[in-house]
């Protein structure tokens, strides 16, 4: 009946023990830090996401605890606007921006190799830098293999232009190598948030359910269905509804790409594809998502409330989502002009601006899913 | 002219502003504050009382009528009236679907609130998620709303409401002028005077020891609460309900801030441990009962100790089985560091916890039940959950007495309306903190002031739109109102 319904005695032993073995916090881990101390007094908002629960659970904020929280925080602004402490109060919590202020220092620690982290400091300047960098290889590339940048005959052959192999080969080097870093990164960060962790019997169920939480943006959802918070305190549905968009949109092209794959080397069916053909139709339905749902995601990015997230990281996620657009629209020009004189300056766009996104997906925006999935895997695993 | 000028901006004065638009009436609400601390107490609360016959949605079980005004009686040993206290009993079971139109949401209790999943629905996000939805329900019903605009006085005409008077004040850098607001009807939903420091003082006088006690009292809520308007009110004779001294008061940390403090500053271990005043001696048994039932009574005991403050104490073995503080205790490995550390008298705090331990009669600890753990031979006694305080590191935590509102207000009846003389306005009604004495005139219970607050802010926006009309609100009284 008393307070003592209060479940927190595991982490008793924790609190009582000096804090002599604990890495030191910077100063944006301590202002988490501080303003957990804060909401876990209040808890107001426990019901909005899974960041307020996993606090319960804990007494003290450690280095490892605040990297879990911040990526478990979805920046869905709710508790901002719901806070009687934020700003002007003396108190000034500001749960969204502190999160994001750690989060993206721990998308810059845990990245490898490590100097490479370094690209998450002026991202938006990493994003552009690549984007041009690729961009001119494969122009330069064109021209010195056609010798202009308007060759006639093709007919949508572009391996006429590239042969398969060369293409295959790059980007698989440079894919594969994505993988492995940004693997090597999450699990850097797993390893750190549960040392030895033993919750073996609980992980079919857990990762079900964080698989689910990742699929559906759950807590895009407000805890009440109505969205996350935008300009105001209003819910809006959009941003989980343009992320879906995205994400989907992505996957859609992800599945042309597979299918293509297998028609070439299972099949022996070389592109180009019919525009009725699955590949194409895969790859037309996800890129209209992800054209519409970056779109929709810059149009309410710009539109954020200026005290949601970190300032620092807008130009990461504009320059992420605006990769993202360029990548789709480029690929649907270039299904619209393959059988121009166009096709080789389009594609050398479009591959020039996917070869970009492969590079930079370790070192921008696009980590930040694969850190919140492991994020909320933790949290599923340890509510149970 | 406007038909109703709601004065306030927490949860009464929307209650009413929105049910007064909704009755067709046009409708202008003034708010002291800037837009930023908009919202008064409301702000900090987390939860609505409700009667409820059986299991509903966020609330368990039942909670029938009966039962809820035998709480009201207890809490408030009979200062209450029966009629308006089953009126809002009734109403509080009826007005969350309203609410939730209004975009309020409920949730199950927040972990650590358990013992209130039966009687009380929390709202998500606390108080100011409830506040935030009101204000941008109001503004879509084109509810006019004023921020920085403290009323301070208003005109009246035999009993009747002419104007309300902002003075003229300093904002964003220009001069605003002083205006003069009429309007058909008027409700008044500005909170008690739990803010104004020399009311406070005032009221509390002098102790037998040359202090003014109120001074070292800390607000839990807004810094707004002047009561300005209850003075002028009760000084244009209009009839009052209540003690200026019966204030809801609760021992909060000492380093809370003076005003908005809010929820995360109370300290809950108290009867985990002991309790000792200045001169490093205990006062009270800290175990007479569940915490959640005592929280209440200890603002008031700080109150009465030598310089306001008071130190709760505890060892290792009661951390985590308390909701975490907002500020990290004292902490010292040994008790008279400890007593340095809070600045105590070393010899004395040191003898009266070894006296204290000695006296403990340890039984079966258990915090959920009122154990067998107490103090023999001791004064005074600790008569549940006592255990030496033996098992270093030791923590200490400074406690003030937190205001969270007062009592006295203005009387009304069942039409909301003001009372001069025993007559009621017709066109003047009042709702919230500024008439919860009526219902609640000493004690507490957990979540009620929302209750009178939502129930009699409806009825008032109703009568206020009617008023407006020209209708006559008497006609109504003793049927039900308009409320749903
Ligand atoms: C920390 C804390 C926690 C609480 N928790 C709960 C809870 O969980 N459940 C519960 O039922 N109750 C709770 N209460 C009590 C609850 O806050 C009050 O009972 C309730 O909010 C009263 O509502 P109200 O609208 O009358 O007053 P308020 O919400 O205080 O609103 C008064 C408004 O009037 C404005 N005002 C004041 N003077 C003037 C003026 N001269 N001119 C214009 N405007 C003026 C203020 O700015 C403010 O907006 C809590 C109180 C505190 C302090
Ligand atoms: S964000 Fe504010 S309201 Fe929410 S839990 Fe934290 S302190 Fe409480
Ligand atoms: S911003 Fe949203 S997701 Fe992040 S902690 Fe607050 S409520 Fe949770």
């Amino acid at each position: 009946m008393p307070s003592a319904d209060v479940p927190i005695q595991a982490e008793k032993a924790r609190a009582v023990e000096t804090v002599d073995l604990i890495p030191l916090l910077n100063e944006d881990e301590a202002e988490v830090a501080r303003q957990m101390q804060i909401c876990n007094a209040c808890r107001y908002c426990e019901g909005f996401c899974a960041v307020f629960p996993a606090m319960t659970r804990r007494l003290e904020f450690g280095k490892a605890d605040i990297h879990y929280l911040a990526n478990l925080c979805h920046n869905c602004g709710a508790c901002l606007h719901s806070c009687q402490y934020a700003p002007p109060h003396e108190f000034g919590v500001n749960v969204p921006q502190a999160m994001a202020k750690v989060r993206l220092n721990t998308y810059g620690d845990y990245a490898w190799p490590a100097a490479f982290g370094r690209l998450y400091k002026r991202n938006g300047v990493t994003l552009s830098v690549a984007t041009a960098a690729a961009l001119s290889l494969f122009l330069l590339l064109t021209i010195a293999m056609q010798g202009e940048l308007f060759p006639q005959g093709l007919n949508g052959n572009f391996y006429a232009l590239f042969p398969h192999n060369t293409l295959a080969l790059m980007f698989g080097a440079v894919f594969g190598f994505s993988l492995l870093s940004l693997g090597i990164g999450v699990r850097r960060f797993w390893n750190n948030l549960s040392p030895g962790s033993s919750e073996g019997r609980a992980k079919p169920a857990a990762a079900l359910e964080a698989g689910g939480a990742v699929l559906t943006l759950k807590y895009l959802d407000g805890g009440h269905g109505e969205g996350c918070t935008n300009e105001g305190d209003k819910f809006t549905l959009w941003r989980r509804r343009f992320h879906h968009f995205t994400f989907y949109g992505f996957m859609l092209c992800f599945a042309a790409t597979a299918v293509a794959t297998l028609y070439h080397y299972l099949l022996d069916l070389p592109a180009p594809y019919p525009v009725t053909s699955l590949p194409v139709l895969l790859g037309i339905a996800g890129g209209i998502g992800l054209l519409i749902g970056p779109a929709g995601l810059l149009a309410l990015n710009l539109r954020r409330h200026p005290d949601h997230g970190d300032a620092r990281q807008r130009p990461m996620d504009r320059a992420f989502i605006v990769l993202l657009f360029l990548v789709s629209l480029s690929g649907l020009v270039l299904l619209a002009l393959r059988d121009t004189s166009w096709l080789a300056l389009t594609l050398a766009i479009h591959l020039g601006l996917v070869m970009a996104f492969f590079l930079t997906m370790p070192y921008g925006k696009f980590a930040h899913g694969i850190y919140r999935a492991a994020a909320l895997f933790k949290s599923s695993l340890e509510s149970r | 002219m406007i038909d109703v000028l709601v004065i306030g901006g927490g949860n009464a004065a929307l209650c009413a502003a929105l049910m007064a638009r909704e009755a067709g009436a046009s409708v202008m609400l003034l708010e002291a504050s800037p837009r930023q601390w908009r919202g008064g107490n409301s702000q900090h609360t987390r939860n609505l009382r409700c009667m409820h016959e059986g299991p509903q949605d966020v609330l368990v079980d039942a909670y029938p009528e009966e039962e809820f005004w035998q709480d009201l009686l207890k809490v408030t040993g009979g200062a209450t009236d029966e009629k308006l206290a089953r009126l809002v009993i009734r109403a509080s079971s009826k007005c969350r679907g309203w609410m939730r139109k209004h975009g309020v949401r409920f949730q199950p209790p927040l972990s650590g609130a358990l013992h209130v999943a039966r009687t009380n629905a929390f709202f998500m996000g606390g108080g100011k998620a409830l506040i935030n939805a009101y204000y941008r329900s109001a503004e879509q019903l084109g509810i006019q709303i004023r921020y920085d605009s403290p009323v301070e006085a208003i005109e009246l005409h035999d009993g009747r409401f002419v104007a309300a008077r902002v003075p003229a004040r300093d904002l964003d850098g220009g001069r605003r002028p002083a205006e003069r607001i009429e309007a058909r009807s008027c409700v008044l939903a500005a909170g008690g005077f739990e803010s104004n420091r020399d009311w406070l003082r005032d009221a509390w006088g002098q102790n037998e020891r040359g202090e003014w006690a109120a001074d070292n009292f800390l607000i839990r809520g807004t810094r707004f609460n002047t009561g300005v308007l209850l003075r002028d009110l009760l000084e244009q004779g209009a009839d009052a309900i209540g003690d200026p001294t019966q204030a809801h008061m609760v021992a909060i940390d000492a380093r809370a801030p003076l005003y908005d403090g809010g929820i995360c500053t109370r300290i809950d271990c108290v009867s985990l441990g002991v309790v000792v005043n200045r001169d490093g001696e205990r006062f009270y048994d800290e175990g007479e009962d569940f915490w959640p039932k005592r929280y209440a009574i200890w603002g008031r005991l700080v109150a009465g100790q030598p310089g306001q403050i008071g130190y709760s104490i505890i060892d290792s073995k009661a951390v985590g089985h308390f909701m975490p503080p907002v500020f990290p205790g004292e902490q010292a490995h040994s008790l008279d560091e400890l007593a340095r550390k809070l600045g105590l008298p070393e010899a004395s705090f040191v003898q009266a916890i070894q006296a204290y331990n000695a006296a403990c009669r340890l039984g079966t600890f258990d915090h959920t039940v009122l154990d067998d753990c107490h103090t023999e031979g001791l004064v005074p006694a600790k008569t549940h959950w006592a255990r030496p305080i033996d098992t270093p590191p030791y923590f200490g935590y400074a406690l003030r007495p937190g205001v969270t509102f007062t009592y006295l207000g203005l009387k009304t009846d069942d039409t909301a309306a003001v009372r001069f003389g025993g007559k009621p306005s017709p066109n003047l009604f009042v709702a919230g903190e500024m008439m919860a004495g009526n219902v609640l005139g000493q004690g507490y219970t957990a979540g009620v002031g929302m209750s009178i607050g939502t129930a009699f802010g409806r009825i008032a926006g109703v009568q206020a739109a009617a008023a407006s009309r020209g209708a006559h609100s008497s006609h109504n009284r003793g049927k039900h109102h308009a409320i749903s």
